[in-house]
């Protein structure tokens, strides 16, 4: 094993862990935390059926943005499915020869990476140009688009710039990637092209868990989306904050020092 | 923000307000109007300075608050900020998740009332999350500003204090946020590590303390609430030629009505009390009204306090135990149906004393519709005929409740309640209506004088709404469901020039309508 490929697969699992971890501990902490008051934004659905309705719409078609503002459903909506698509191709990397329909994927859908960038320089723009949403952006919004941007723009060069080197690599890639997935990574390719695409999508899988991109999983949690509103016939209590034996979790009434001045005084 | 000098406490530094006297209501032009930068109508911080007066420390002492800004006020509010967490799936998911997608940046009537664009619901939530990012994230931790995180400074509680407090808890922005973010929770658990650290809204923790102590919102003893009930009684008489009752505290009756105490004396609101006693009255079901719980507001909810909320919602249990109606019904009241509808059968249920025939609690809406319905009340609609209706969808109830036994009953529901009550009705713009209800600019506890400034400004896009089926179709009735909508309104419409006798309640029509006597 070369040190370069040493370097890189040690920079995949360590990534790639970060990630599992990281989200996995996000998905636990929203799944674990209660809601013992019913919030849904109604109207609601009334019944369980109703609210995989309701969430599909949501996650699928973003259904509030587009009640909300037409251009900015444009971009995020272009942006999310040609994301799904471009990820989607990548699965063949994986593959030591690639399943038919990834190929019919490949073959018919040849320009989605410049739709993705495209979409992307668009929301970037949206963030200069509305007065309001300039407002509100901070750093680390255009930090992503810009890493995302990136991203996409090495992705389109390994494929389109014969320059690149990335095609001619092709082969040694697969090998390579599917190796990591097998616990056995091939040699590294020296190619920086497709060096500096696979670092800059570890460094988006590394910061995910820590970002605003728990978003992704967020959505399935959103207790004004996700509830089924039904409070009148059903109760929903007790309510029971503390969960024994957790680490992290405060006394169910801290005593604070601070606070104990009021108790003196009657109560009413 | 103010100055630091030797001689004011934390506590004054973050509360002191400036107030604009010569504050005037914009102009009417029916266009709900959206501020630009470009125009320099964007202007940070212009209304920093806005802020609620502080709750006196005997205030506090009666809800169990520290009565002053606390010493360790960082260190006690990060703690509570990490209870909350703990505690509400709801804020630990909309800390995370927030994009910054601007889809909510147009939509709050503060923003585009005051311009200020700490107003933007992103912005005001904002005000919160930079806190949660420096004391709870990773990304706060290690990269500080360049992550958006923010020690919480006696600026940024400044700040809490002003924009917290500049949030009716609507909830408008969580319909149209692609991760259903909601604002109104953020604010709650905003005004709660406020409370906990000492620092208490005036307005806000009086009530409750009223509540506890007497019993309902406005602070009438039972003495007071029996007189008023008595003498109201006898002008129905002389009135109606009837002998309509204003029943309190009879044990036995069928019904247990809980209204907000505002119905009992205050104008409009008591228009809908005649209305009901009508109702009651001319279908023969035997009701009452209770002292003990005669409120139906739980000011509990605006500062996010489960504890607060529970114990002033106990009052009806307490009630139904003592009465033991067979049925619960509530008045109109906007919070107060949210809270009754989402929250009470968890907060003081389960109900099961009470007739299983019927949804527990009903809405004062449903349960005179369905009179309609079955013909057991007869309403005459040219009895109205002098108004012209419209009707305000309160956020409360368009989006923190429902009626009847399908999503959207609490739009069909009253509107088809006022439309057997009168033969002209039209409905305001289509995005001011239903879900996409514009806050009435005084709710979750904003209704107070010396905000009155921001409760103009954030009036302003439904007096837009209002004013252009004013000029369009002559409207000079606008029914409403809740006390809060009906005092800020008369407060507020005189303002902008449009009468206060044009805001009023749903019973209120009922009542005028409503065919007393002989039944058919």
């Amino acid at each position: 094993m070369t040190g370069l490929t040493l370097v890189f697969s040690a920079y995949f699992y360590i990534a790639v862990d970060i990630f599992l971890v990281g989200l996995l501990l996000k998905i636990w902490k929203y799944a674990a935390t209660p809601a013992p008051l019913k919030i849904p934004l109604t109207p609601a659905p009334k019944t369980t059926v109703g609210v995989g309705s309701r969430m599909f719409q949501e996650i699928v078609l973003f259904k509030s943005l587009f009640k909300s503002n037409k251009l900015l459903w444009v971009g995020g909506y272009v942006f999310h499915l040609s994301l799904l698509f471009v990820f989607m191709k990548h699965l063949r990397f994986l593959f030591p020869s690639t399943p038919a329909f990834l190929d019919n994927l490949v073959n018919f859908d040849l320009y989605t990476g410049f739709i993705l960038l495209s979409a992307l320089a668009f929301l970037f723009i949206l963030r200069l140009v509305i007065d309001r949403h300039f407002y509100i952006s901070v750093f680390n919004d255009y930090l992503l688009l810009g890493l995302l941007m990136c991203i996409a723009t090495t992705g389109l060069l390994s494929r389109f710039w014969e320059g690149g080197g990335v095609r001619a690599d092709l082969p040694d890639i697969k090998v390579f990637v599917g190796g990591l997935f097998t616990f056995n990574p091939g040699t590294v390719p020296d190619n920086r092209l497709f060096l500096t695409h696979f670092s800059l999508i570890m460094l988006l899988l590394i910061y995910f868990p820590f970002s605003k991109l728990v978003h992704a999983v967020g959505i399935f949690f959103s207790p004004t989306r996700n509830q089924v509103d039904n409070s009148r016939v059903k109760r929903w209590g007790p309510w029971t904050v503390k969960k024994p034996g957790r680490a992290g979790s405060p006394e169910p009434v801290p005593v604070q020092p601070s606070l104990i001045v009021s108790k003196d005084t009657p109560d009413s | 923000m103010a100055e630091q000098t030797v001689d004011k406490t934390p506590a004054e530094i973050v509360s002191e307000a400036k107030q604009n006297k010569a504050f005037k209501a914009p102009e009417l032009t029916g266009e709900i109007f959206m501020p630009r930068v470009e125009e320099g109508l964007i202007v940070k911080g212009v209304t920093a300075d806005v802020k609620p007066h502080m709750a006196k420390p005997e205030i506090q002492a009666k809800l169990g608050f520290p009565e002053t800004l606390v010493d360790n006020w960082e260190e006690v509010a990060v703690r509570k900020l990490g209870e909350l967490l703990e505690k509400y799936k709801s804020l630990q998911v909309y800390m995370d998740t927030c994009v910054r997608c601007g889809s909510c940046t147009d939509k709050c009537q503060f923003f585009l009332g005051t311009n200020d664009p700490n107003n933007m619901p992103v912005a005001r939530a904002e005000l919160l999350r930079q806190v949660y990012k420096k004391y709870f994230t990773t990304e706060g931790k290690l990269f500080g500003k360049l992550a958006g995180a923010h020690r919480l400074d006696l600026k940024v509680l400044g700040d809490w204090y002003a924009y917290f407090h500049q949030c009716s808890q609507c909830r408008r922005c969580s319909v149209y946020c692609p991760q259903g973010i909601d604002t109104a929770e953020i604010s709650m658990a905003a005004r709660e590590i406020m409370d906990s650290i000492g620092l208490g809204q005036k307005y806000v923790n009086e009530i409750l303390g009223k509540v506890h102590t007497i019993g309902n919102n406005l602070g009438m003893n039972p003495k007071a609430l029996a007189a008023t009930l008595e003498s109201t009684e006898e002008d129905l008489e002389e009135e109606t030629g009837q002998k309509i009752r204003l029943p309190l505290d009879e044990a036995g009756a069928e019904v247990l009505m809980v209204t907000p105490s505002a119905d009992f004396f205050a104008s409009p609101h008591v228009e809908s009390l005649l209305g009901y006693a009508k109702v009651f009255h001319q279908a023969g079901i035997s009701w009452t009204l209770s002292t003990a719980a005669s409120e139906a507001g739980n000011f509990g909810m605006f500062i996010g306090n489960y504890n607060q909320m529970q114990k002033v919602a106990s009052r009806v249990s307490d009630a139904i135990r003592e009465m033991k109606p067979k049925r619960l019904i509530v008045g109109e009241c906007g919070h107060a149906w949210r809270v009754a509808y989402s929250f009470w059968n968890t907060l003081i249920g389960p109900f099961d004393m009470l007739d299983p025939k019927y949804p527990s609690p009903q809405h004062i809406c449903e349960f005179t519709l369905d009179l309609v319905r079955r013909g057991a009340i007869k309403l005459d609609k040219s009895a109205n005929d002098e108004f012209t209706v419209t009707f305000h969808d309160s956020c409360n109830v368009a989006r923190g409740s429902s009626m009847g036994d399908r999503p959207g009953g609490q739009f069909t529901i009253p509107r088809e309640l006022i439309k057997a009550s009168c033969n002209k009705f039209v409905d305001m713009d289509k995005d001011t209506i239903h879900e996409r209800t514009f806050c009435c600019g005084g709710g979750g506890g904003l209704l107070s004088d010396e905000i009155l400034q921001i409760r103009i400004q954030g009036a302003m896009p439904k007096m837009q709404a209002l004013h252009s089926v004013i000029e369009s179709d002559g409207v000079n009735f606008m029914a409403l469901i809740c006390a809060i909508c009906k005092a800020q309104f008369t407060k507020i419409m005189p303002k902008y020039g449009i009468p206060m006798s044009v805001a009023g309640g749903v019973h209120q029509l009922v009542g005028r309508a409503i065919e007393l006597g002989a039944k058919a």
